[in-house]
């Protein structure tokens, strides 16, 4: 178990361009650590700078502190799951899951690497089929044997490069909890790389945000949901993804397209010098159809005004999409960030999650009520989270590690019973 | 950092060029080496008996060649060769590689293995048994024929008929290999969504299937026309060139190593380099074949 | 009904392809099995089994011409198939693994150099060697039959190194393996099926060669059994050359028979991944 420690880290390939620009982590020993971002974030790459697999062009690298740039892979100790598995096909399974164990020469015995062996196959669930080869497993067991062939020896940390892009959704959704347990039940500092979003906010007890190589924030995923730092980390957190509204500010009243509304006291105080025009973030879950609230709750909100063009039942919730036109002003800052968020298309509509007992039909005017404390504003030039609380952040934080402790504590203590 | 990379990349480059030298030195020292000095003694008039009488004749040589019918014979019997077998082997190849595509999955096996022993029997071998089965003392096919006293290697068109017949045994499982590989590569969807969008198994073929070959079919063209132009094996097992049967290659043998006519042979061996060269480029330049591509690269 | 007539009709076809490849081998072997009397006999079998021209061969007037051109054919073709397959491992892992320039100048050059007319290369080659004492000679063969061997050689085993999942030498350096190590325990056991494959096509090209050998060679010193078995024809120690020459003819495609029928999945693996020639 391993602190890991990343220090103003820089990879540059041979035509100059940064693809990972000054990025700095601060990995606690045991801690679950999600990498996330679009394709091109420089996730993956930077993963593997930890494992040794590609050159660090600047920076530091630590492990328990132990300065470890130019160590080989081998060097580092670390236990690495591939997207594809990397099996070795000419191999069994139990030859597979065995394989770090014999490369030590003689570090274990014959009994030792069998038990070992086994412990890992019966945990995974693999014990039956030891004699087979990579060949003729299924897609699940493929990756267990992977995930074998890194708990099988005593890594410094566990490092996981999209572990469950090959698997279909239902084996995803299983594969997901089974290594959640494994990492809480082991203890063992783990790095953790998808462009998933639910991956990252499930798994992770921090979560690094990546876009275009450089670091967006650092944080519990909670914080990352309430509190994130620009339109980026907000628009990337969340499914269906944090509504962008585009809003004229005139005097600390927004004006968009389906109405207008402001902000509570306490979020608008950097509004006043803000520009004119301004993104407004709402998260689909927080618009509420008007028509079903009483009087007083109605009052408390903001309401907007939209027509309905598709509506889609999810059964626990109805998705009601609203289309907008967006003023010129605003429109390229809205194509861009699309982009970014690997969309193909420009985000002119909204998309409301409602209760499912709403009666909003397709073609109905519809009115939404939300609380405007829960709106987000951001500045579309910086992208900067104009409402962002640092107060609430901070707290966020230490309650976030305050149940990481907790949990950590008490995985050793079995650990000992054990 | 930049020269750290371009360090690497220099490391590559001289582990690349010191992995491949050893073979590309061969490759040179057994072809470049040989053709230069056949280009330098095709301007000599040169016998291997009588090197006293060495001179340079200049172009000499290759006035006598190109001003010679027997070259122009020659040539014209590889080309037909040429053009007869190697249609020949398409078609058939072709109906090979679906017999081995659609064959019952107990059977392709069988298939594969019966149609690779032409492919790996020697040829000279393959040349002898069809001659031993036309010929006039031993053959078979003149009693099963009922034409008991028909020589085949009497006259020039049943003795080409004999020697094409060899040669398209032997050579048509390598091209059917190399369609079978390109049909393989054709998707069962498309030919799925060409049935239902209601093409006939005609139609099929000829708008889906060969279209989608292409590179497949025009590389062993290429490969195969390249063969056929250097026959040589066949023609000195079956006739020895007899009844105007002499191919190009046999006609430089027959004067550099039958006559020892150095000079001389030089001078068609460069002749027949620059006509391999030529139906190459032809390939490339108006077929457009792409090696590259075809390869799967 | 009509999947019964289907597999029949199938049947009937697969039989048609056996004949057809399989009809002059049987008249070869048909015809080795006649004795003297029966060989002019014009019929396709042998009115009784005879194996004399096999004993012509092995110990009678014919042993002096076939036995020695049998040794120099396998020794020739196992030495420059040995030779070819292991240079072209070097050259096809630095084509397939590495990225430096001249790459494609080397694949260029060695399928330029396959589909070189090998008769424009025999009479320089005569001339060379007859100069510098190779000819006749066993490396008077085995290095032109690189020329033959190494192109294709080259390309396939660059088309089959090309396929190698070479990620999984970076997971056997995370799982703790030095280079080496994950050269020895993980490339070289995922490279031999294609470096086998690739040794039998080599193999195949030189064992059919037959202008080098009947142009480089003069006496049984060097000359392999394609380049022989002409010479059986103007041997005047016997009356029928054809059954002799039909038993030598069986003796040397025993062997490709063999390897095809153990090895023909990798044999047409290798022929249609990276194959250049025949």
């Amino acid at each position: 178990m391993s602190v890991i420690e990343l220090k103003n880290i820089v990879k540059r390939y041979g035509d100059g361009y940064p693809a990972i620009n000054d990025v700095s982590l601060d990995i606690a020993e045991g801690e679950f650590v999600i990498l996330v971002g679009p394709s091109g974030s420089g996730k993956s790459t930077l993963l593997r700078m930890i494992v040794g697999l590609e050159d660090i062009t600047d920076g530091e690298l630590r492990i328990d502190k132990e300065l470890i740039n130019d160590a080989a892979p081998r060097e580092r100790n670390l236990a690495m799951v591939f997207q594809n598995y990397a099996l070795y096909p000419h191999l069994s399974v139990a030859e597979n899951i065995a394989f770090p164990l014999m490369l030590t020469k003689g570090q274990y015995s014959k009994a030792e690497i069998d038990e070992r062996v086994n412990r890992a196959a019966t945990l995974l669930e693999l014990g039956d089929h030891l004699d087979r080869k990579p060949a003729n497993l299924s897609g699940g067991q493929r990756q267990r044997v992977a995930m074998g062939r890194a708990i099988v020896r005593d890594a410094n940390a566990f490092l996981f490069d999209e572990p469950l892009s090959n698997l279909d959704a239902k084996l995803r959704i299983q594969m997901r909890t089974e290594i959640s347990r494994m990492q809480r039940n082991l203890a063992v500092t783990t790095v953790y790389v998808t462009h998933d979003q639910t991956e990252a906010m499930t798994l992770g007890d921090k979560v690094a945000v990546l876009k275009k190589g450089v670091l967006q924030q650092y944080a519990s995923p909670q914080e990352l949901y309430d509190e994130p730092v620009n339109l980026f980390v907000g628009g990337f957190i969340g499914s269906p993804p944090m509504n962008f509204l585009p809003v004229e500010n005139v005097d600390g009243a927004l004006h968009s397209p389906f109405g207008t509304f402001s902000l509570p006291e306490a979020r608008s105080a950097k509004l006043r010098e803000a520009p004119r025009y301004l993104v407004a973030g709402i998260r689909p879950e927080d618009f509420h159809d008007a028509a079903a609230l009483d009087e007083a709750k109605r009052a408390s909100g903001a309401l907007l005004t939209a027509e309905v063009d598709v509506t889609e039942w999810l059964g626990n919730e109805v998705y009601a999409y609203l289309p907008f036109e967006a003023a010129p002003e605003i429109r390229k800052a809205l194509e861009e960030l699309d982009r970014d968020l690997d969309g193909e298309g420009t985000r002119t509509q909204v998309v409301a999650a409602l209760d499912p007992s709403t009666a909003v039909a397709e073609g109905d005017e519809v009115q939404l009520w939300f609380d405007p404390a829960k709106v987000m504003v951001f500045d579309p030039e910086t992208g900067e989270n104009l409402t962002r609380d640092p107060e609430n952040a901070q707290r966020l934080a230490e309650a976030s590690e305050a149940a990481r402790r907790r949990a950590l504590d008490r995985a050793r203590e079995q650990q000992q019973r054990a | 950092m930049s020269t750290r990379l371009s360090n690497r990349a220099k490391g590559e480059m001289k582990l690349g060029w010191l992995l491949s030298a050893p073979a590309v030195i061969i490759l040179l020292a057994v072809t470049g080496y040989p053709i230069l000095q056949a280009v330098y003694y095709s301007f000599f008039n040169y016998r291997l008996t009588d090197p006293d009488n060495r001179f340079v004749n200049w172009g000499h040589n290759y006035l006598v060649i190109l001003t010679d019918p027997l070259w122009w014979q020659t040539i014209w019997v590889t080309l037909l060769l040429t053009v007869v077998t190697v249609a020949v082997e398409l078609v058939l190849g072709f109906a090979l590689a679906l017999v081995m595509l659609n064959a019952l999955k107990s059977v392709r096996p069988w298939v594969r293995t019966a149609i690779l022993i032409p492919y790996g029997i020697i040829t000279v071998v393959a040349a002898f048994s069809w001659k031993y089965a036309f010929d006039l003392g031993t053959g078979f096919v003149g009693t099963w024929l009922s034409m008991p006293g028909f020589d085949w290697f009497g006259d020039f068109w049943s003795s080409f008929l004999v020697i094409c017949a060899a040669e398209i045994w032997k050579t048509t499982p390598f091209i059917s290999l190399l369609l079978l590989s390109g049909l393989a590569q054709i998707p069962g969807d498309m030919l799925e969504a060409a049935t239902v969008d209601g093409a006939t198994w005609w139609q099929r073929m000829s708008k889906v299937i060969i279209p989608n070959m292409k590179a497949a079919i025009m590389v062993a063209l290429l490969f195969r026309t390249l063969d056929a132009f250097r026959v040589f094996d066949s023609v000195f097992v079956m006739t020895a060139g007899a009844q105007d049967t002499a191919t190009v290659s046999f006609l430089t043998y027959n004067q550099s190593i039958g006559q020892l006519q150095l000079g001389m042979g030089s001078a068609l061996s460069v002749l027949l380099f620059l006509s391999v060269a030529l139906i190459c480029l032809i390939f490339i330049k108006i077929f457009k074949v792409d090696l590259a591509q075809a390869r799967g690269e | 009904m009509s999947g019964r007539r289907h597999t029949i009709w199938w049947i009937v076809i697969s039989l048609v392809v056996a004949v057809y490849a399989l009809f002059p081998v049987l008249w070869i072997v048909s015809l080795s099995l006649k004795s003297a009397g029966d060989v002019a006999n014009r019929k396709f079998w042998p009115t009784t089994v005879d194996w004399s021209n096999y004993e012509l061969i092995f110990t009678g007037a014919a042993k002096d011409l076939f036995l020695p051109a049998l040794v120099n054919s396998i020794g020739i073709c196992l030495i420059a198939t040995l030779i070819a397959v292991v240079l072209a491992t070097l050259t096809a892992y630095a084509v397939a693994r590495l990225d430096f320039p001249g790459k494609k100048f080397i694949l260029t050059m060695a399928l330029a150099v396959s589909i070189f007319p090998v008769i424009s290369l025999v009479t320089p080659l005569f001339r060379i060697w007859s100069a510098i004492g190779l000819y006749d000679t066993w490396v008077g063969l085995i290095i032109p039959y690189l020329s033959l061997t190494l192109p294709i050689s080259i390309w396939t085993l660059a088309a089959f190194f090309r396929q190698i999942p070479w990620e999984l030498e970076q997971a056997a350096q995370v799982d703790g393996a030095t280079s080496f190590q994950a050269f020895r325990k993980v490339i070289v056991p995922l490279a031999a099926p294609g470096v086998f494959t690739t040794a039998i096509i080599a193999f195949f090209i030189a064992w059919n060669d037959f202008v080098y050998g009947i142009s480089l060679t003069s006496t049984s010193a060097a000359r392999p059994v394609p380049a022989a078995l002409s010479f059986f024809t103007g041997a005047s120690q016997f009356e029928e050359p054809a059954g002799a020459i039909s038993a030598a003819a069986i003796v040397v495609t025993v062997p490709i028979i063999i390897i095809v029928l153990l090895f023909q999945r990798q044999i047409v693996s290798g022929l249609t991944s990276g194959a250049v020639k025949g």
